[in-house]
Parts: C-alpha cells; structure tokens; sequence
C-alpha cells in the first residue's frame, strides 16, 4: 500500500519495522558466524575431536579440492533430485488432499491407510522401491515423494476441513458450486496453510533424496563421501 | 398487496444417530412485498433453520413454500473474504452467479458510494470497522439484485452502540433500494424496532405462536426513532411475555 502524506509518527513507526526486520538478519548472520568461529576456535585447541567432527577452515578446503572434482555436479544431481521431489511430492499431496475434501466417503476410507503409511519409516521401504522403479534417479526420487507425499496430504487435508464454516456458508448463500467453493473459499483461505507445508516439505524432499542416494546412488551429494556402498 | 413470500404447513425433521428431532412443525406465514417481518424465538427453537430452507440452502420435510423473488441472505458474521479487497469482496456474488458484467459492477460501485464505502474500495477488511464490514457484506448481497433479503442474527456479532447504528442504517438502505426483509433475531427490541409484523415462535419444535402487527403511526419511522414512542415499551412487554424467558 503506498501512502500519500506520511505523518512523523508514521514515518518513525514504519522506520522502526525496518529496523526491527534488519535486526533480526543481523542477530540471525552473527549467530551463524560465532557458530562457525567457536567450531574452528574449539577444533584448533582439541577441544571437539576435528577428526571425527571436522572444522570449517578444513571444510573449505576439501569443498574447493572437490569442486575441481566435480562437486558441483554432484551438488546438481542432489538439487534436481531434490526439487523433482518435492514439486511432484507436493503436487501429488495437493490433488489427493482435493480429492479426499471433495469426497468425505473417500477421506473416510482413507484415513486408516493414512495414519499407518504416515507412522511407516519410508527408509524401510528403499530396497523394494529399488526393486519396483530400478536402482537409479527414479528411485531416489521415489523416495523423496514416498516421505513427504503423506505428511502433505493430511496437513492441507486438515487446512482445508478446518476452513471457516461461516464462509462456506455464506457461498452456498450465492448459489455456489462445490467448486466454486473450492476455488474462491477453500484454497485461498488455506494459503498459509500451503506455505507451512512447503517449508516443512522442501526438508523432508531432501532427508528422502539423500537416503535414496545412500541406497542407490551414482551420483550426488552423498556418494563423493561415501566409504560405504549398498550391497544390493 | 402482492405475497412475495408465502409457506405452508412447512415441517423440518433432522435425522441424527441418537434419534430424530423434530425442529419446526405446522409453519405457515406470508410476507408481502415491501413488508418487514421479524421471527423471533427462544434460542435453539429452529429460527435460522428456517431461513436455511427458505433460502434452500436446506431441505424441508413437509410443506410448500412459495417464493416469487429472488433472494438475498445475511448471516449473523460479515463473513468478508480477508484476501480480498472490498471492492472484490463485493463483486463475490457477482462471480459465483457469473454475472460479472458491466452493467452489474457499475450497479455495485453506484452502491459503494451512495452508502460512503467507495473511498474504502481498494482497502482490506481488517482495515474496517465491524459496522462498515457489515455494510460491505450488505452491498455484496444487494449488487445480486435481491428483491427479498433474508436476516439471520444480522448484526448480533456487533457492540451493542454499533448494533443500534448499522441496524438503523441498513433499515434505510433496504427501505431506500425497495427490498422486502425477513429478518431472524432473539433481540426483541431489534425485531420491534424494524419491522411491521413480530412473529414469535415457540420453543422447539417451534410453531408460531403468535403474530403481531407493529404499527408506531408516525411518518418517517426508523428503528432510532420508534424507540421513543411510548408503543414501543408496550410491544416490548408482550412479546416478552410470550416468550417466557427462564433464566
């Protein structure tokens, strides 16, 4: 909103959000930077065992060795894998949770599968889904999708049946299809809802494409450190 | 005088898993065009149901309902959209009938500023004040071009003070748009207040138990004014009375 004739108060006030906001990044970077000071500081005098914990400046320097060996393609592979499963994750998640709100027959039925597939360890599930989609970038984005698909659905599931009643109603008061509902009341009013679950998502997408690399990968973040291999 | 609005014998039974509930019985009243009609009733005696199947947003169980108008419905919450602007808070309705047209948004801005809200068009609703939200949702329904307008506990969600107010206001707009209402309210003074005929139900399942004509005599009425008239305390006390009112 862009405002004409800005008072004093008005300009102390909206300065005072700005600087409340840069603050917060400020605390935010020296958090981080005193993080990664006090590692090294503690890794130099032995304090933290450097062999087994590392320490940033050594970090640095294996990350610039290996970008001549290719890191950044591995750094790609994990990227797309990761962003393949998470857009199709989140997709899917999106459709089904429509689905199941649509239709309170289904979302019945479902539920019990729901609850045990979300309580399932997806991780279990690697060597069969390698069985099933063969040992390569299909599978690991499999697993991508296997565990954030079900989290999705149940929390947009849940947004949307919790939706205000009172502006459900007040569509039906204009005639409104169940579409319409849909479309005008539903999912705008789930937004938040939607960005939540995409924050929580874009970490879960990636736990699931590093532990599909761990399974079946020739390439990615994870093989360049790998001192193990799958024996499948 | 032309009934715009007439039922019949109109029941409505719910079917629950602990049995069935009988919620309205025997009910039978018109309104005529122009014509502001109060229900009012103990609370839970079925009074929104009622308006629910008028306005067909329910089925009834037995009975025949007659309408000749089309139909507009407030409910008890201004229900605005809050990502929505006021100006597209108003033209919601316009959407769902698909009858977004020029003509009909122009019928709606004509409304914005008669009623003072066209500066305010651009704004979102938690930038309003409860009685203007109500008088956004108001405008949202009459740019549909309703004949008859439905009130369902319209402003009992307002402060007392602005209650007063937006009631008063909004008797004015429909009074000056020619719109006939029906109004649900448990606030009897509201209900005396604004319309020409008090319903008053009894408790569930409610049946009308009496009608009364409200009639102030005086030119020029609104719901301010004929709180003055020395009527007014008398149609307080037998609506009252019937409705017995335990605490």
């Amino acid at each position: 909103m862009r405002e004409k004739n800005i008072s004093d108060d008005r300009k102390k006030y909206l300065r005072k959000i700005r600087t409340n906001k840069m603050l917060v990044i400020a605390v935010q970077i020296s958090i981080l930077i005193l993080f990664i000071i006090a590692w090294e500081v503690l890794a130099n005098k032995g304090i933290i065992d450097s062999f087994i914990m590392s320490k940033p400046s050594r970090i640095l320097d294996t990350f610039l060795n290996l970008s001549s060996n290719g890191l950044l393609k591995h750094l790609g592979v994990t990227l797309t894998e990761t962003l393949i499963g998470f857009v199709t994750g989140v997709v899917l998640g999106v459709f089904i949770a429509i689905l199941l709100w649509w239709s309170k027959f289904l979302a019945k039925v479902s539920e019990p599968f729901l609850v045990i597939l979300n309580s399932l360890p997806k991780v279990a599930l690697g060597p069969v889904i390698i069985v099933w989609v063969g040992a390569g970038m299909g599978a690991i984005i499999t697993m991508g999708i296997a565990i954030s698909l079900i989290v999705t659905i149940l929390e947009i599931l849940n947004g949307f049946l919790n939706t205000d009643k009172e502006l459900i109603k007040m569509a039906k008061t204009f005639n409104a299809s169940k579409f319409q509902i849909l479309t005008k009341v539903v999912i705008p009013a789930n937004i938040s809802t939607f960005f939540n679950s995409l924050k929580v998502n874009i970490g879960l997408s990636l736990v699931g494409v590093i532990t599909g690399e761990f399974l079946v990968s020739k390439a990615g973040l994870r093989l360049p450190y790998s001192l193990w291999r799958p024996s499948i | 005088m032309k009934k715009v609005l007439e039922l019949k014998n109109v029941s409505k039974k719910y079917q629950a898993k602990n049995g069935e509930i009988e919620a309205l019985k025997d009910i039978s009243f018109f309104v005529n065009e122009g014509e502001f009609v109060s229900i009012i009733g103990p609370s839970g005696c079925g009074k929104s149901t009622l308006l629910s199947i008028i306005a067909g947003l329910e089925p009834k169980t037995e009975g025949e309902i007659k309408l000749e108008e089309k139909i507009g419905y407030m409910l008890q919450r201004d229900s605005l959209l809050e990502w929505r602007s006021i100006y597209n808070n108003v033209m919601f309705g316009l959407e769902i009938g698909h009858k977004k047209t020029k003509e009909s948004e122009e019928y709606a801005i004509e409304l914005l500023k008669k009623y003072g809200l066209y500066e305010f068009k651009d704004k979102y609703p938690n930038q309003l004040s409860g009685g203007m939200r109500q008088r956004v949702a108001l405008i949202r329904t009459l740019a549909i071009k309703p004949k008859i307008l439905l009130l369902d506990e319209a402003f009992s969600a307002l402060d007392y003070q602005t209650r007063i107010m937006v009631t008063n206001d909004i008797f004015k707009i429909l009074k000056n748009e020619n719109i006939t209402a029906l109004i649900v309210t448990h606030d009897i003074s509201e209900a005396i207040s604004m319309s020409d005929r008090v319903i008053v139900l009894t408790k569930r399942p409610a049946t009308i138990k009496n009608v009364h004509t409200i009639n102030f005599e005086m030119e020029n009425r609104t719901p301010l004014n004929c709180r003055e008239s020395p009527k007014f305390s008398k149609y307080f006390d037998t609506i009252w009375k019937e409705l017995d009112v335990h605490a």
